[in-house]
């Protein structure tokens, strides 16, 4: 028997990845990789991993997509409207995209992995997540945390306009 | 009831569009996108063998590979803003000067 809740996330979640990447207008794009990372979500809530959800919406939902629609808005648009890919680079893509779909299937259905209840071991609790990582990965958090907070300078460096600065002080 | 292979089976669609996105699209926002894409049946692989296995490691690199996502898109972006104000293009085939 098949869940509904699962079909409908699924049909969700590729549809809008398809979306994203083959409507004519960027900032659609960008909404429909918004949607697609909800309905990734909604997944890790069937799979009892709330904690992973709430901070996948944070990041992916209220970030790196409204990231992606602020990067659109400042380019200009008729640099996205120019669309130059050829027929038969993207009919090699689906070969490829079918090829990859059907070969990794196959593997994966013959690979014995498709037991019935499956899901039997008791769901983890989102306390020993915040445990672990304060005990045992807290070096690698501490790491994430630099990480972080180097891109972030290293993206306002990269944006940073010295022409726009060299005139400001001229006019000053 | 949904098993573990459903998860992976959706994961494994997700990872072909993401590659069919890198190899044909050429406007760079669209291959972040792409990326991103990749990135998230990662995770999903991650968290559905967390909640196979019972243990909590899983869910802590699926944390970790999140944030660290993140990061990436802002600098891509910022690169990608870069190379629009220098070539007022952001097609990636119209970067050759790049080469070193």
């Amino acid at each position: 028997m098949v869940d509904p809740v699962f079909v409908g996330l699924a049909v969700l979640t590729v549809g809008s990845a398809i979306i994203a990447l083959e409507t004519r207008e960027l900032i659609y794009g960008a909404i429909g990789l918004a949607i697609s990372m909800l309905g990734i979500a909604g997944f890790f809530l069937l799979l009892d991993a709330p904690f992973v959800a709430m901070f996948q919406i944070a990041v992916y939902v209220g970030a790196v997509a409204v990231l992606i629609i602020f990067t659109v808005m400042l380019v200009r648009t008729q640099a996205l409207f120019s669309i130059k890919e050829d027929k038969g680079r993207k009919a090699g893509g689906i070969v490829l995209m079918l090829f990859i779909m059907v070969g990794a299937g196959v593997v994966l259905l013959a690979s014995g992995l498709n037991s019935t209840d499956s899901f039997a071991a008791p769901a983890v609790d989102f306390v020993a997540i915040g445990e672990e990582m304060l005990t045992y990965y807290s070096p690698a958090l501490i790491v994430l945390g630099l990480t972080l907070a180097g891109s972030i300078i290293a993206a306002l460096a990269l944006a940073r306009r010295e022409d726009v600065e060299q005139e400001n002080d001229r006019v000053n | 009831m949904t098993e573990l292979i459903d998860f992976l089976l959706v994961s494994i669609a997700l990872v072909a569009v993401g590659i069919y996105g890198i190899v044909v699209k050429r406007n760079a926002i669209r291959m972040l996108i792409s990326i991103e894409i990749i990135a998230n049946a990662a995770n999903l692989n991650l968290v559905a063998f967390s909640r196979y296995t019972g243990n909590v490691q899983g869910q802590v690199f699926a944390l970790f590979s999140i944030a660290i996502a993140a990061a990436e898109v802002a600098i891509g972006l910022g690169l990608v803003v870069i190379a629009y104000r220098l070539y007022k293009e952001i097609d990636v085939a119209e970067f050759r000067s790049m080469r070193g």
